[in-house]
C-alpha cells in the first residue's frame, strides 16, 4: 500500500462506502479534500450556500434512501450547515456533513475561520467526531455513515482540521465497525407483540397511527398488510405521506394541526392507538393532555427514547418498523388461526361500525376551498391541478408554511419518499435545494419544489447550481406576498393587527430572477392559465422551470387546531360557516389544565 | 425529585460537554456531577444527582444512552449503594475557637489538613447529611470558602456496573 495524502484518505473511504454524490463549497481549511475529489469516483455538486448543501443532502437522502453527504470548510462554512443538519436531525434523515478544521496547532487559538464545530452541531446531530489523526480517516467515515444510516437515522458530522488532509498516511480500509456505546435494536420484544395484537383484538375503534420511521424502515407493503388484514383505518403524519395511498380506503390521510377532520378526529375518539414510527409530536397531538383521551396505546419505535416521552405507552415496543409490522401481522394471524373473531371474512374482530363512523367523516368533512372563474387564484387549485396533471406521480418536495400544509393535504401520494419535507425543524428555505438533492438522487424522476414566496427567496441562489449543474426541477412559487402562515395568526390571533409579513408579489420580479439564473420563469395569475403553464414547465428537461403563481393574499389554510388547544377545537374554517354541517365536536370534554403552550 | 446515576462513557474529548450539554438542553436539573477515570484507562465514570420534579428517571437514561460515547446508566438507590461526597472546608479560627473546631472535626471523623494564624482548612468526607451537618455546626466561626466533590457511589455488594442488565424502554 503506497502512502496517501489524508484527502485522498478521505475520498477513498468514501468510495469505500458507495457515497456518489456530495453536496458541497470549498473553502480554506477544506482545500486539500477538493484536490483528490478531481480524480474521484465521487461527483461533486457545487452550491452556492452551504445551507443549500446541507439541504440538498436530506432531499436526496430522503428520496432515495441512502445516506446523503454535504461538505463544507470551517468556521461560516460550517455553521451555515447547521440549519440543515438540525432540520436532518429532527426528521432523522441520514446525512454526514464534512467539515474541514483549522490545522491542528491553530486549534484553540481563535485562528482565521475557527469555529467549535463539533461542539456548535453536537445538539442537533446524532453524533459528531474530531479527526485528529490521519490514519483514523477511513474507520471514522465507516463509523459517521454507520450511525447515520442505522438504529433511527441521523446527521452525522467529521470534522477534519486541513494538516490531517495533507498528513500522509498508509491508506487502510475501514475495519468492522466497533462501537460499544452504540447497539440499536432493531428486533422487537415478541411478548410485546403479543401483547399489541392483545389489545388490537380487544379494541372497538383502532386506528394505526403511521409515522415517518415506516417510510425509513421501508415497511410501507408491511402496513398496508396490517391494516387491509384487520381493517383498521391508518391515519398518515407529515412525515409519513406516501406511505399508504392516499386513495385506499382505508387511509384517512394526515392529522394534526392543519391535518383534516377525519384523522384528527379518529385519533381523539379512537380506543386504541396503534402507533408505529411516529413521535407524538405536538403538532399532532394537539394539547396533550386532552388528545385521545380515551386511547391505549400501542407505541413502536426504534428509539426508546421516544416512548413513553409525550405520551404513556400501554404496550411500548422497541423495534425496527419493518420487523415490528412483519412480527405483529404473524401473531395476529397465528391468532386468528385459533380464533377467527366476529368479523365478516372470519378473521378477527369487526371494526366495521367504526369504520362507518370515519366514512361518514370523511364525506361530510373534506378539504374545502372555493375557486371561482374569475376570482384570484387558490392555492389549493394550484396544488390540485400540479397533483392531477403529475397524476401523483412526481416526488413533491416542500418549504414550510401554509403552501406546505396545502401540498400535503392535497396532493393525493401514492407511494413513499415522494413527500420531501422539513417537518420537524420546519426549516424555511429547505425547499429548493431539497428538491436539488431529491432529483440527482432520482434523476428519472419528476421533482416539483411547491414553495412559498418567503421561503423561497431564503435560498433561491441554488437556482445557479441546478442550472449549471443541469439539475431539472420545476418550482411552482405560491406567492402570496406574505409571510403567509404568520400572516394567518396574526389574522386570528393578534387582532388582525399585521406586522412584518408582507412581501409584496413583484418584488423581486420572480420571472426574471429564474431567467437571471439561467433557468426559464413563467407567471400565472388566473385559474385559466394554470393547466398551461404546469404542462409547460413538465416539458423542459434540460433546466429547472420558476412559476410564480400569484395567488390571493388572503386564503388561509383550514382546517387548523390552534397551538396549545385540544384537537376537539379544531376549526373546519369559514368554506364550512357558509355551508354549515353539523359540528358535533368543540364541546371541553377534557381537562383544562393549564398546559405548556408550543406555537 | 432526587435520583443519583452512574453513567460509564468512553473516555474521549468532549463527553463531558455532551452529556452536560444533553441534560441543559432538555431540562434535566443537575444538582451534582463528578467524573473520573476508572479501573479501565479508555472509561471514565460520572456519578450524577439529577433532580426531576416531573419526570421519570427513565427519561434522563434514555437520552443518555443516545450518545454515542455512553456505555452504560444504571441508578444508585439509596438502599443499595454507597455514596460518599468530600467537602474541604477552611473556618475562621482564631486560637481561642481552635479547640472546639478541632473537637467537632473529631465528632465528624475528619481530618485537618491545614492551619494558620486565623484559620484552619479541615477535610470530612460521607454523606451529603454528614458534610451538611458539619458545614452548618462550623458556620457559626466564620466559613471562608468551601468546596465540595460532589457525591460519588457504587453499588453495594459483589456485582460491578457492568453487571448489571441494560434498562429497557417501559
Amino acid at each position: 500500500m503506497s502512502e496517501v495524502t489524508g484527502a485522498k484518505a478521505l475520498f477513498l473511504a468514501l468510495e469505500a462506502v458507495g457515497v456518489e454524490h456530495i453536496f458541497g463549497i470549498p473553502g480554506g481549511a477544506i482545500l486539500p479534500a477538493y484536490d483528490p475529489l478531481i480524480d474521484s469516483t465521487v461527483k461533486h455538486i457545487l452550491c452556492r450556500h452551504e445551507q443549500g448543501a446541507a439541504h440538498a443532502a436530506d432531499g436526496y437522502a430522503q428520496a432515495s434512501g441512502k445516506v446523503g453527504v454535504c461538505m463544507a470548510t470551517s468556521g461560516p462554512g460550517a455553521t451555515n450547515l447547521i440549519t440543515g443538519l438540525a432540520s436532518s436531525f429532527m426528521d432523522s434523515i441520514p446525512v454526514v456533513a464534512i467539515t474541514g478544521q483549522v490545522p491542528r496547532p491553530a486549534m484553540g487559538y481563535d485562528a482565521f475561520q475557527e469555529s467549535d464545530i463539533t461542539g456548535i452541531a453536537a445538539p442537533v446531530t446524532k453524533h459528531t467526531f474530531l479527526v485528529m489523526e490521519p490514519d483514523d480517516i477511513a474507520q471514522t467515515i465507516a463509523e459517521a455513515f454507520h450511525i447515520a444510516g442505522t438504529g433511527r437515522p441521523g446527521p452525522v458530522l467529521v470534522d477534519i482540521p486541513k494538516d490531517v488532509l495533507q498528513a500522509k498516511v498508509e491508506y487502510v480500509p475501514a475495519g468492522p465497525i466497533d462501537l460499544p456505546g452504540y447497539q440499536p435494536t432493531s428486533k422487537p420484544n415478541h411478548r410485546q407483540i403479543v401483547e399489541a395484537a392483545k389489545l388490537i383484538a380487544q379494541s372497538e375503534r383502532p386506528v394505526i397511527y403511521a409515522g415517518g420511521g415506516i417510510i425509513k424502515a421501508g415497511a410501507s407493503e408491511q402496513l398496508v398488510q396490517l391494516a387491509e388484514m384487520t381493517g383498521i383505518p391508518v391515519v398518515t403524519t407529515l412525515m409519513a405521506r406516501g406511505v399508504m395511498p392516499d386513495n385506499h380506503p382505508l387511509c384517512l390521510g394526515m392529522p394534526g394541526m392543519h391535518g383534516n377532520y377525519t384523522a384528527v378526529t379518529a385519533l381523539q375518539r379512537s380506543d386504541l392507538l396503534i402507533g408505529i414510527g411516529p413521535r407524538f409530536d405536538d403538532r399532532v397531538t394537539g394539547k396533550l393532555s386532552s388528545f385521545a383521551p380515551e386511547a391505549k396505546v400501542i407505541h413502536a419505535d426504534i428509539d426508546p427514547a421516544e416512548i413513553g416521552k409525550n405520551r404513556k405507552a400501554d404496550v411500548p415496543i422497541v423495534g425496527d418498523a419493518k420487523a415490528t409490522l412483519i412480527e405483529l401481522i404473524k401473531v395476529i394471524e397465528s391468532r386468528r388461526s385459533k380464533d377467527p373473531g366476529p368479523s365478516a371474512n372470519g378473521s378477527g374482530p369487526d371494526y366495521s361500525a367504526w369504520r362507518d363512523t370515519v366514512n361518514d367523516w370523511k364525506a361530510r368533512y373534506p378539504y374545502r376551498y372555493t375557486q371561482t372563474q374569475d376570482g384570484p387564484l387558490k392555492p389549493q387549485y394550484v396544488v390540485e391541478r400540479l397533483a392531477a396533471l403529475t397524476d401523483g406521480n412526481a416526488i413533491y418536495c416542500s418549504g414550510v408554511g401554509q403552501h406546505q400544509m396545502w401540498a400535503s393535504q392535497f396532493i393525493p401520494f401514492r407511494r413513499p419518499r415522494t413527500w420531501i419535507n422539513s417537518g420537524g425543524s420546519g426549516a424555511m428555505g429547505f425547499g429548493v435545494p431539497a428538491a436539488m438533492g431529491a432529483k440527482v438522487a432520482r434523476s428519472g424522476d419528476e421533482v416539483w419544489c411547491i414553495d412559498g414566496d418567503g421561503c423561497f427567496q431564503m435560498t433561491c441562489q441554488e437556482l445557479a447550481t441546478m442550472a449549471v449543474e443541469r439539475i431539472p426541477v420545476k418550482i411552482a412559487i405560491i406567492n402570496n406576498a406574505y409571510l403567509g402562515m404568520v400572516r394567518q395568526w396574526q389574522e386570528l390571533f393578534y387582532d388582525e393587527r399585521y406586522s412584518e409579513v408582507e412581501f409584496g408579489w413583484d418584488i423581486p420580479d420572480y420571472v426574471k430572477l429564474a431567467e437571471a439564473y439561467g433557468c426559464i420563469g413563467l407567471r400565472v395569475e388566473s385559474m385559466q392559465e394554470v393547466d398551461a403553464a404546469i404542462e409547460k414547465a413538465r416539458g423542459v428537461n434540460d433546466r429547472p422551470v420558476v412559476i410564480d403563481f400569484r395567488c390571493d393574499p388572503q386564503e388561509m389554510c383550514y382546517p387548523m387546531v390552534a397551538a396549545g388547544s385540544s384537537n376537539d377545537d379544531i376549526i373546519l374554517g369559514p368554506e364550512f360557516e357558509k355551508d354549515p354541517v353539523e359540528h358535533e365536536l368543540g364541546d371541553h370534554l377534557y381537562s383544562q389544565t393549564e398546559e405548556m403552550v408550543i406555537d | 425529585m432526587k435520583h443519583t446515576i452512574a453513567v460509564l462513557v468512553e473516555n474521549k474529548p468532549g463527553v463531558l460537554s455532551r452529556v452536560s450539554g444533553l441534560f441543559a438542553r432538555r431540562g434535566f436539573n443537575i444538582h451534582s456531577l463528578a467524573v473520573g477515570t476508572t479501573e479501565s484507562p479508555n472509561v471514565s465514570r460520572m456519578t450524577i444527582v439529577v433532580d426531576l420534579p416531573e419526570r421519570p428517571l427513565e427519561h434522563v437514561t434514555k437520552q443518555l444512552y443516545k450518545l454515542i460515547n455512553v456505555l452504560k446508566v444504571i441508578e444508585l438507590e439509596r438502599e443499595s449503594s454507597v455514596e460518599r461526597e468530600l467537602m474541604l472546608i477552611k473556618v475562621r479560627a482564631v486560637a481561642e475557637v481552635r479547640a472546639r473546631i478541632i473537637e467537632l472535626t473529631e465528632i465528624f471523623r475528619g481530618k485537618v489538613i491545614d492551619v494558620g494564624t486565623d484559620a484552619m482548612t479541615v477535610e470530612v468526607t460521607g454523606s451529603p447529611d454528614k458534610i451538611n451537618a458539619f458545614e452548618d455546626l462550623v458556620a457559626t466561626y466564620g466559613i471562608i470558602e468551601l468546596v465540595k466533590s460532589g457525591r460519588v457511589g457504587l453499588s453495594r455488594g459483589s456485582k460491578s456496573i457492568k453487571d448489571r442488565q441494560l434498562r429497557v424502554a417501559g
